[in-house]
C-alpha cells in the first residue's frame, strides 16, 4: 500500500479527510463526464450529417450540446473539483471542514442542480407551448423559459439558479471555516482556493441574474461576456491552479520554485483575468474603448501565464524524468503545456487583426475544447489517477489502461483542437470571400469527419479509465500492476 | 497584505471583481440606460403584422387551432397575438439552441454587411426580446438577424421540419416536433418561431435585405 503524503502526517488525515464523499464526488464526476462527452459526439455526428437519431425530439442535437456543456462545467469539473478541495482543503488547513453534515448535504443538492439543469434543458422546450406557462407568466411577470436560458454556461434554466447559488454559498463557508482558522502564513494553494470560492459565487450570481432580469441588448452582451470569462478564469481557473501548486511539489517532493512568481501569477491573475469580459464581444456596438481595455488586459494574461509555467517548469527542472516515470505528473505538464498554448492562441485571438477572420468560427470551439478539456479535465484525470488508489486502498487493476487513457485523451484532444483551428481558418475565409453559404458547410466538412474521430478517441480513452476504475473497485489486482515499490513511483 | 487572508478576500476575491464588474459591465450598462427598452408589444411593426396575419392565411387551420386568428379589423388584439408568438418564438429559439449555431450580429469588418445587410446597431437590441441579448457566438448556419421577409413562411416550415429537403448540405438537424405530423401543420411553437424569424431585421427600413450574391449561383451550388 502506498504511504500517505506527509502534509498532515502527525495529525492522521483520515481524521480530517471524510474519504467516502472523495470518492462519491469522484464518481459522479465521472458519470456526468461520460454522459456530457456522448452529448457532445451526438452534435459532432450532427455537423456531418450522421446522426442516427435526427428528428426525436428528446435527443435534440440542439439541447444535447447544451448539456454537453453545462455537464462539464457544473457535472465533472465542479464534482472532481469538491472532491479534490475536500481531500486537500483539511490536508493544508490541518482541520476539518466546516461540517460533515452540510458536506452530504451540498453533495446531494449538488447533484440534484445538475440533473435538474439537464432535465430543464432537455424536456423544458417541449412544455413550453403549454397554456400554464403562459399563464404563470402574464401572473408573476416571468420570462418562464423552461428550459435552457440564452447565455452560455448560464443555460441553468431559471428555477434552479437559486439553489445552485444556495449551494455556491454553503461551499464557500464550508470550506472557509478551516482556512479562517488556519494559522497562518498560507501556503498558495490557500490563496487560489479562497479567492475562487468568493469569484464563483459572485460570477454565478452575476451571469445568472442580470442579463436575464435587469438589462437588455448590447448591455446584456457586455456582462455576459464578463459572466463566460470569468467562469472559466474565476471559478475553473483557480481551482485547477490552485491543485497543481498542492500536487506537483508533492510529487516531486521539492518546493515550488520561486515564491515570488507564484505571488506574480496570484495576483496577476487576480487583477487581470477579471478584466478581459468583453473580448468575447469584439466588434458589437459596445463601445469601443472598452474593447480595447478588454484586449490589452488579456494580452497582460498572457504575460502572467508565462510567469506560472516558468515556475512550474523551474519546478521540473531537474526531476524532468518524473514525466515519463510518473503517470499523474504527466497529466499536470502535458496540461500545463496546453494550457500555454492556449493562452498563446488567446493573446493572438484577441487581437481585432485575427477577430476579424476568426470570430464565430470553429477556431474557437478548438480553443474551448484546447482549455476544458486539453488543460482541465487532464489535471483532474492526474488528480484521480493519483487519488483513487489512496482512496481504495488498492492499486489500480491495470497500469496499461491508464497509459492508454492517457495517451487516447492527449493525442485526441490535441488532434480536435488543431483540427478545429485549422478548420475556422478556411471558414473565415470562406466567409470573408463571399462564396455561398453552402461553400463553407461543404469546405468544413473533412475537418467535422475528423473531429468525430478525434472525439471517440478522447471518448474511447474515457471508457478505458471507467472500465479500469470499475475493476479497482471490484477488487481486481491484474499480475502486472501488484503493488511494487517502481508502480508506487509511477504513480507518484 | 499580498498573502494575508483579507488581502486575498478583499482585495483580490471582493475588489478586483468589482473593478471588473464596474469597468466592464457597468460602464456599458450606464452608457446606455437612457435607450428605453421596448415591450415585446412595442418591437411589433406593420411588417411583422403582415408576416403574422399571412400566417394565418397560409396555415388557417393550425394558426386557428393552435393561436386564434382574432377579427381582421381589430388591429390592437393581432399587435398582442404578434407579440405572444414573438415571446414563445424567442423561448423556443433559445430552448432549441438556435442561438449556438446562428449569430444575431453584423460585424463591420469581414465584407459582412455585404452578405447580411447593414452593421448592427446599438438601438436594434434595446428590446424585451434580446434579454440575455442574442448575439451568439458561433455560426454553423448564417447570422439570421437580417433573416425577416428573406424568404417564405411556408419555406420555413418545411426548412424547420427537414433541411435537407430544401438545402442538401445544411447540417442543421430537423425540428419535426414543432408540427403536427406534416410541414402543412405547424403546432404553436412551430408559428412561433417562424413569426420570430420573420421579425429579425423587420425593424430596418430594408427589409427584406437580400446580400449582394447572385442568388441563382447559391442554388446551384
Amino acid at each position: 500500500m502506498i504511504a500517505h503524503d506527509s502534509t498532515a502526517e502527525s495529525l492522521d488525515p483520515s481524521q480530517l479527510v471524510e474519504e467516502r464523499l472523495v470518492r462519491w464526488y469522484f464518481l459522479a464526476g465521472c458519470l456526468f463526464l461520460g454522459i456530457s462527452m456522448l452529448g457532445g459526439l451526438l452534435m459532432a455526428l450532427q455537423l456531418v450529417q450522421w446522426n442516427p437519431f435526427n428528428g426525436l425530439e428528446l435527443l435534440a442535437p440542439g439541447r444535447w450540446r447544451m448539456v454537453h456543456t453545462n455537464a462539464v462545467a457544473y457535472g465533472f469539473l465542479a464534482n472532481v473539483f469538491l472532491g479534490a478541495l475536500h481531500w486537500a482543503v483539511p490536508r493544508l488547513t490541518l482541520r476539518p471542514v466546516a461540517s460533515r453534515a452540510l458536506s452530504y448535504f451540498i453533495f446531494c443538492a449538488w447533484q440534484a442542480v445538475v440533473v435538474l439543469t439537464a432535465v430543464g434543458i432537455v424536456l423544458g422546450p417541449s412544455l413550453q407551448a403549454s397554456d400554464w406557462v403562459a399563464a404563470a407568466a402574464a401572473k408573476y411577470h416571468l420570462a418562464m423559459s423552461l428550459g435552457a436560458q440564452g447565455l452560455e454556461w448560464g443555460e441553468t434554466p431559471f428555477w434552479i439558479d437559486p439553489i445552485a447559488l444556495v449551494g455556491l454559498a454553503l461551499v464557500a463557508y464550508n470550506f472557509m471555516v478551516p482556512i479562517a482558522q488556519a494559522k497562518p502564513p498560507l501556503y498558495v494553494t490557500l490563496w487560489y482556493f479562497m479567492a475562487a470560492f468568493i469569484w464563483t459565487f459572485l460570477t454565478y450570481a452575476m451571469g445568472n441574474l442580470m442579463p436575464e432580469y435587469h438589462v437588455a441588448g448590447t448591455s446584456a452582451g457586455a456582462v455576459g461576456g464578463l459572466f463566460i470569462h470569468d467562469l472559466v478564469g474565476l471559478f475553473v481557473t483557480p481551482l485547477g491552479w490552485g491543485l497543481m501548486y498542492y500536487f506537483v511539489p508533492i510529487m516531486l517532493k521539492k518546493p515550488i520554485w520561486s515564491h515570488g512568481l507564484s505571488l506574480v501569477g496570484f495576483w496577476g491573475l487576480a487583477f487581470f483575468y477579471p478584466l478581459n469580459g468583453i473580448h468575447h464581444f469584439l466588434y458589437t456596438p459596445i463601445p469601443m474603448f472598452l474593447q480595447y481595455g478588454a484586449i490589452i488586459a488579456t494580452v497582460a494574461v498572457e504575460l502572467v501565464v508565462t510567469t506560472v509555467i516558468v515556475n512550474f517548469f523551474g519546478t521540473l527542472w531537474g526531476n524532468a524524468r518524473a514525466v515519463v516515470t510518473n503517470l499523474p505528473v504527466r497529466w499536470f505538464y502535458t496540461g500545463m503545456i496546453f494550457y500555454f498554448l492556449t493562452c498563446l492562441q488567446c493573446a493572438m485571438q484577441v487581437t481585432l487583426t485575427f477577430q476579424k477572420l476568426i470570430h464565430f468560427t470553429d477556431w474557437v470551439v478548438g480553443h474551448a475544447h484546447l482549455v476544458m478539456f486539453g488543460v482541465f479535465t487532464m489535471w483532474l484525470f492526474g488528480v484521480m489517477t493519483y487519488l483513487f488508489p489512496r482512496l481504495l486502498r488498492r492499486e489500480w487493476y491495470s497500469h496499461a489502461l491508464l497509459e492508454w487513457h492517457y495517451w487516447l485523451s492527449a493525442v485526441g484532444v490535441l488532434v480536435m483542437a488543431t483540427d478545429l483551428i485549422l478548420a475556422g481558418l478556411f471558414q473565415g475565409y470562406y466567409w470573408a470571400s463571399l462564396q455561398p453559404w453552402d461553400a463553407s458547410l461543404v469546405g468544413s466538412y473533412p475537418f467535422w469527419a475528423t473531429r468525430v474521430f478525434a472525439g471517440l478517441a478522447m471518448f474511447l480513452g474515457f471508457l478505458c479509465f471507467a472500465y479500469n476504475l470499475l475493476m479497482t473497485y471490484r477488487g481486481a489486482t491484474s499480475a502486472a500492476a501488484q503493488a511494487t515499490p517502481a508502480s508506487a513511483t509511477w504513480l507518484g | 497584505m499580498f498573502e494575508s487572508k483579507a488581502g486575498i478576500l478583499f482585495i483580490a476575491g471582493v475588489g478586483f471583481f468589482a473593478l471588473a464588474f464596474v469597468s466592464n459591465a457597468l460602464v456599458p450598462v450606464l452608457m446606455y440606460q437612457d435607450l428605453p427598452e421596448q415591450t415585446a408589444v412595442e418591437v411589433v411593426n406593420p411588417k411583422l403584422l403582415y408576416q403574422v396575419k399571412e400566417l394565418s392565411w397560409r396555415f388557417p387551420v393550425a394558426f386557428q387551432q393552435h393561436v386564434g386568428a382574432p377579427d381582421e379589423a381589430d388591429d390592437q388584439a393581432w399587435r398582442e397575438k404578434a407579440a405572444e408568438l414573438l415571446r414563445l418564438g424567442r423561448q423556443v429559439y433559445i430552448g432549441e439552441g438556435c442561438w449556438h449555431c446562428h449569430s444575431q450580429f453584423v460585424r463591420p469588418v469581414s465584407n459582412e454587411s455585404k452578405r447580411w445587410g447593414p452593421v448592427s446597431q446599438t438601438e436594434e437590441y434595446e428590446n424585451e426580446l434580446q434579454r440575455p441579448v442574442m448575439f451568439g457566438t458561433r455560426r454553423v448556419g448564417p447570422d439570421l438577424s437580417r433573416e425577416g421577409g428573406r424568404r417564405s413562411s411556408d419555406w420555413h416550415a418545411v426548412h424547420f421540419f427537414n433541411p435537407e429537403w430544401v438545402s442538401p448540405d445544411s447540417p442543421m438537424p430537423r425540428y419535426t416536433w414543432l408540427f403536427d405530423g406534416n410541414p402543412q401543420r405547424p403546432n404553436k411553437r412551430g408559428l412561433a418561431l417562424i413569426a420570430y424569424i420573420q421579425w429579425l431585421g423587420s425593424w430596418l427600413d430594408s427589409y427584406p435585405y437580400y446580400e449582394e450574391l447572385d442568388v441563382m449561383r447559391e442554388q446551384d451550388f
